[in-house]
């Protein structure tokens, strides 16, 4: 297969277009044409404005807590005996996981824009706490789409959301999953156009969503740098990190993609297995198509007809994944593997039994790839993870899974 | 760009009244059923025909069309099947124009080229695909034009002035109107705002204007009329498919009268207007 030359700079997407190389773009109908424009414009003046950054990072700091920690996990390297291994602890956030760092960046935009409505749509329900949350400070009214499968088993956080005054609407169109439910989101954004802002949770959607998501997650990786410098002295070895939608993976990644000698893995849910129809990694066995209004890896038949994703974490359950991952695969500078359910639930006792931490089933395929890889590595060397968001929500999967009555 | 849309249209000018521009999902409820009804559009009083192209993820449209996609996909038709379907839909009607309508990734997928050449060969004359704005018109729109096929936009209530020239560049055929924000099949609103839309689309530009989504009944296809140069009929179509497939009952039969009503609205338009 013949490469496209290596470029430069791996930081510098994506072009006005919207475009990393082929993947991104914006596919959306006319209707929603003038607003992404105007987002756009929005976005632009932001990133630039000393204000829009100031009240970001007082509220990264005061509301959510950061800088999260960088852990290094002294039993885990211990108990597998090559690599140290570092977490850079996103799960301690507010919410819960990485998603309210994107979602404070967004709701400034909102307000800047003088919008009066918010919706977003969310799988594991993660992402519709975390915009319920800022809906609810910020004093915005809140409607969370998510797939009524999805309703069912992450329970926790629909009635989380619905105290946190959002309003939850089930999805029952296709098979009542995220990518269902983005559908719908879209549908009430066509519809409702004047008032409403899209708070999309992941690195994915049409031009500027996925570089905005990006650059509010980056702070991951920026804070990471400082840290493991302070920590070691020097960068680390390997990155891992999960990827869905990929909205922390590429806040953790981006700031390092240009330190070639550091090595990128991100982890896809491999679900039953690659060989069945019953997984979610659109990088290793899915190919580029339309969706969601982005071009990027997808799950799809011969056809062009999007297949349902499979895992057992539903905030991975997602047939596409963010365009610059897509991007960041056909250039070679980011090896994407899968993790199947059953070493996801292991690593995800593992980690709970040994290091005292109980993370969500997201980090849990990250993790299970770090304990493939940490044994074959030197002592000398350094691993950062990127633990993502915590597990509570998810016992009640776990404990099913493991056979468990509550 | 001479087609059998233009020349519909030339026709129906002389004639005095706008078109009748009927949405039907290909291959709903399966692929012969389907055909049939295609088949019994034109003499129902159909002037255009929008052929459905199922996707499993319809995001600009509402629950008649999506759920009428769905059962398209689950009897098996493909875009290689609606491709099929104009083809045996020429074999004996060369005159009424074929407008593909549905999303990007399908086409994207079978690869554009060989997707236009075929489409060319079906006897296809336009395409209207959803997700595709003026911004990504080197995807589909130019090479479209190139080859001799309408690329027909949808301009909406927030395509103002200022945008108003980029969405009709690259134009051709006729333009589509969405009378509204929203998905396809809601309420229509109100119709004078619906006139006074056409009438600023038709100050940028020279092409026909229809107007879709939304219109039901005889009444809304005769009050649009009096100002639009076509009206387009979708999801009430595909719900009476949906009802008459329920029911046991020949869908032909109930779109052909559904269409008949709709045509009597759409020909008495002008003459309303006149008066």
């Amino acid at each position: 297969m013949n490469l496209p030359a290596e470029p430069n700079s791996f930081r510098t997407g994506p072009d006005e277009q919207g475009m990393f190389g082929i993947f991104g773009g914006r596919f959306v109908a006319e209707t929603l044409m003038p607003l992404i424009l105007e987002l756009q414009q929005a976005w632009d003046n932001a990133k630039t404005d000393p204000e829009f950054k100031a009240e970001l990072e007082h509220l990264n700091k005061h509301y959510t807590g950061r800088p999260s920690p960088l852990y290094f996990a002294e039993q885990l390297t211990k108990h597998l005996g090559g690599a140290k291994i570092y977490f850079k602890r996103d799960e301690l956030n507010h919410t819960g996981s990485h998603k309210i760092n994107n979602c404070l960046g967004q709701i400034l935009l909102a307000k800047r824009m003088g919008k009066t409505r918010i919706i977003a749509e969310t799988g594991a329900g993660q992402h519709g706490v975390a915009s319920a949350t800022v809906a609810a400070r910020f004093g915005f009214p809140c409607a969370v789409y998510m797939g009524a499968t999805d309703v069912e088993r992450q329970s926790p956080n629909v009635f989380r959301m619905k105290l946190l005054g959002a309003e939850v609407h089930p999805v029952t169109a296709g098979n009542g999953t995220l990518k269902d439910a983005m559908n719908e989101a879209l549908r009430d954004w066509v519809t409702n156009v004047e008032s409403t802002y899209y708070l999309i949770g992941t690195a994915a959607g049409p031009h500027p969503y996925p570089e905005m998501v990006r650059d509010f997650q980056s702070v991951i990786g920026t804070e990471t740098r400082q840290q493991i410098v302070e920590a070691e002295g020097r960068l680390p070895d390997l990155l891992v990190a999960a990827v869905g939608g990929g909205s922390n993976a590429i806040g953790l990644f981006h700031p390092f993609l240009d330190d070639k000698d550091i090595a990128i893995v991100g982890v896809e849910a491999g679900g039953e297995g690659l060989s069945g129809d019953k997984h979610c990694a659109s990088l290793t066995a899915g190919r580029p198509g339309v969706l969601h209004g982005n071009r990027t890896y997808l799950l799809q038949d011969d056809d062009g007809q999007i297949e349902e994703g499979h895992s057992i974490s539903a905030g991975l359950d997602y047939p596409g994944i963010g365009p610059e991952h897509s991007w960041l695969k056909e250039s070679g500078r980011v090896e994407y593997v899968p993790i199947v359910d059953d070493e996801a639930l292991e690593a995800f006792q593992l980690l709970t039994r040994i290091e005292g931490i109980i993370p969500a089933l997201e980090p849990s395929h990250a993790l299970a790839e770090v304990i493939k890889r940490a044994p074959k590595m030197g002592k000398d060397q350094i691993i950062v993870m990127n633990l993502c968001g915590r597990g509570d929500k998810d016992v009640f999967t776990a404990a099913k899974h493991l056979g468990v009555e509550l | 760009m001479k087609t059998r849309i233009s020349d519909t249209f030339g026709r129906l000018r002389g004639e005095g009244r706008p078109a009748l521009v009927t949405y039907f999902m290909g291959g709903d409820p399966n692929y012969d059923a389907s055909l049939a009804i295609m088949k019994a559009l034109p003499a129902a009083g159909a002037d255009i025909i929008e052929l459905g192209m199922p996707f499993s993820d319809p995001m600009a449209d509402g629950p008649a069309i999506q759920a009428a996609g769905l059962r398209a996909l689950r009897a098996g038709q493909t875009l290689q099947k609606t491709l099929q379907m104009a083809r045996d839909f020429r074999s004996n009607d060369d005159t009424t124009p074929i407008v593909m309508m549905g999303y990007y990734n399908p086409i994207y997928s079978f690869g554009v080229d060989r997707f236009l050449q075929e489409a060319l060969s079906a006897g296809i004359d336009g395409l209207i695909i959803v997700d595709l704005p003026p911004e990504m018109d080197e995807e589909l729109c130019l090479p479209a034009l190139k080859a001799g096929i309408n690329f027909i936009r949808l301009a909406t209530p927030t395509t103002d002035d200022k945008r108003l020239p980029t969405v009709l560049s690259n134009t051709s055929g006729f333009v589509y109107y969405v009378s509204m924000t929203g998905i396809t099949g809601s309420a229509l609103p109100d119709t004078s705002r619906v006139a006074a839309a056409v009438s600023r689309i038709k100050g940028h530009t020279e092409l026909p204007v229809c107007v879709g989504f939304g219109v039901k009944t005889a009444e809304q296809a005769h009050t649009i009329g009096q100002s639009a140069d076509g009206v387009v009929v979708g999801s009430a179509i595909v719900s009476a498919v949906a009802e008459a497939t329920d029911k046991d009952e020949d869908p032909v039969a109930a779109v052909s009268e559904l269409i008949s009503g709709l045509a009597g609205g759409v020909r008495t338009a002008r003459l309303a207007a006149a008066e």
